[in-house]
């Protein structure tokens, strides 16, 4: 597969590797926030951990591992890169669709920017259900 | 001195021309350029008697008498012409008798120019066995005789299995034929030119072979077809001059058979070599890489399997990810977002390798001018990305956990 400029360098050089700590280490972490979606068998599962100021509600920081194409691995640095200093409802409000935008993503990994979606709102309601807030859909309509 | 990038390690996809192959066909481009089938100028002559020598060529490779050869355009007009041309030929009942128009049996780790063609004519009123075969990837002819019934017209079992090498019992399988009177072809697109054949001993009445594969040119194979004990007859595919005994109308091509004699040629004089140096070369290339990852696998029958084919399949990352990773070593994946499909690999399935680890593989297929050196490189380059993606895999971080990845209720998507 031939990608643009802006997949390969997040592929080459992704940001915001890594995580705050063990699964089990993070079940117990009211401050964090952790999305794990996608199968082995599917050939993509991506994890992303959020990290949330209790007091002003603001994702401070953002972590990702990733099994999966460069695509995958493209979309779901880039949520970290976008997730880090915005606050719960507007890491909602990210669509795939902005994501496909920015990386040029080719049609047959559109795939890849949903599941980093996916892994944002589940990231986010993870934390909001641990913190005693119901989960929420999108914040805003994407259409994909 | 430094290994030349990028490295060519996907010989089971195409192979590069041996320059004496080129030498070879050069003068029939524009010297001796006329149409075999002029059979009253000398220009006509000229080009007959170099398809006759390509012809003696490749029967020489298979143990065959040159009369026996059907020059086609590949291996997959090869396979279509035997599959198709035979069970047509060989049907037991009309179509539209409301019985099966005949029953042929093949397995479905075959390659597609063998799987697509049986699938046409189960629509057009066939039966169709596909034989599962075990984790090894071996058909065996135990496999074959279970599947075997009284109107069974045709075996289609390939010699060496494309993705993985491993090798059928196409001996055992080709005389069990024999002794049922039903008969065999073989796909051996990745077997002819590197492993020794002889159509008589091992029991074969079709074989297809491919140019391209063994550093001839592109667009030219060939279809063995048994002459006697039994005199195979087929169905031909198009109609038109009646060339090649009315198996294959159309005009030769001079050129490249001149070319696939030449690599038969080459081949069978060099086999014996070119398969011992390979085989070591792989041996040290699964060594280096099995020696310093953990949780990697080689598929299919460890030591039946071609010399030049190594599928590896590394836990926990990615095959296209892995591609691009060593974007300077030209090899294949079993990885779905390598292919049009978005399937991980049907031959790997087939295996009952897990979808996990089909997605995780890489195939490497060496050749003829393959270096030791050009092997440490892919070892170490393979090694080092392996471990860069284990570092961004959240899988291999939930393994060195302790926990099984493969138990994980995972949300399908």
């Amino acid at each position: 597969m031939a990608y643009g400029q802006k997949i390969i360098d997040h592929y080459e050089n992704p940001r915001n590797v890594g995580n705050f700590g063990t699964q089990a280490d993070v079940k117990g972490r009211r401050d964090i926030g952790v999305g794990l979606v996608g199968a082995p068998e599917c050939g993509d599962v991506m994890q992303l951990q959020i990290k949330v100021n209790p007091g002003t509600g603001v994702i401070e920081d953002a972590k990702f591992k990733c099994f999966g194409c460069g695509s995958a691995i493209a979309s779901s640095s880039l949520a970290t890169e976008w997730l880090k200093g915005k606050s719960l409802d507007e890491g909602l409000s990210i669509k795939n669709t902005q994501i496909v935008e920015e990386l040029s993503l080719p049609p047959v990994k559109i795939h890849c920017s949903v599941l980093a979606e996916d892994a944002i709102r589940a990231a986010i309601n993870d934390y909001r259900t641990k913190n005693g807030m119901e989960a929420r859909e999108r914040t805003a309509a994407s259409a994909h | 001195m430094a290994v030349k990038l990028p490295i060519y390690l996907d010989h089971a996809a195409t192979t590069p021309c041996d320059p004496r192959v080129v030498e070879a066909m050069l003068p029939y481009f524009t010297i001796v350029f006329g149409n075999p089938g002029s059979r009253n100028h000398r220009f006509g002559w000229e080009a007959e008697e170099a398809v006759d020598t390509a012809r003696g060529q490749v029967a020489d490779l298979l143990g065959a008498d040159p009369k026996e050869v059907v020059f086609t355009s590949g291996s997959t007009e090869s396979n279509n012409l035997a599959i198709r041309g035979a069970a047509l030929m060989y049907e037991k009942a009309p179509a539209g008798s409301g019985q099966p128009r005949g029953h042929i049996i093949s397995a479905i780790h075959e390659h597609k120019a063998v799987l697509d063609p049986c699938k046409r004519l189960q629509k057009e009123g066939f039966d169709v066995t596909f034989l599962e075969p075990p984790k090894d990837g071996i058909i065996t002819a135990e496999a074959v005789a279970a599947a075997l019934r009284p109107d069974t017209v045709l075996v289609t079992i390939m010699w060496a299995n494309n993705e993985i090498g491993s090798i059928n019992e196409v001996p055992r399988i080709g005389a069990l034929c024999h002794e049922r009177g039903v008969l065999f072809h073989t796909d051996a697109t990745q077997w002819a030119g590197k492993m020794p054949v002889n159509v008589e001993r091992d029991s074969i009445d079709l074989l297809s072979m491919s140019g391209h594969k063994i550093y001839g040119p592109k667009g030219v194979g060939a279809l063995y077809v048994r002459r006697r004990k039994p005199r195979v007859r087929l169905v031909p595919l198009q109609d038109g001059g009646g060339q090649e005994r009315g198996f294959r109308s159309g005009t030769l091509n001079v050129t490249g058979i001149v070319g696939l004699g030449k690599a038969c040629e080459i081949a069978k004089a060099e086999m014996d070599a070119d398969g011992e140096r390979i085989l070591g070369l792989r041996r040290r290339l699964e060594d280096t890489i099995t020696g310093r990852l953990d949780v990697t696998q080689i598929n299919g029958h460890r030591e039946k399997r071609v010399p030049n084919i190594t599928n590896i399949s590394f836990g926990f990352v990615e095959g296209e990810s892995l591609m691009m990773a060593v974007k300077e070593i030209a090899c294949s994946s079993g990885s779905a977002c390598t292919s049009a499909s978005l399937e991980p690999s049907y031959v790997l399935k087939g295996l009952g390798v897990g979808d996990d680890l089909a997605h995780s593989s890489l195939r490497l297929s060496l050749g003829r001018w393959t270096t030791p050196e050009q092997i440490d490189y892919t070892a170490g380059a393979v090694v080092e990305a392996v471990s860069r993606l284990r570092k961004l895999s959240p899988l291999y971080d939930m393994h060195k956990e302790g926990i099984d990845v493969s138990k994980v209720e995972w949300a399908k998507h």
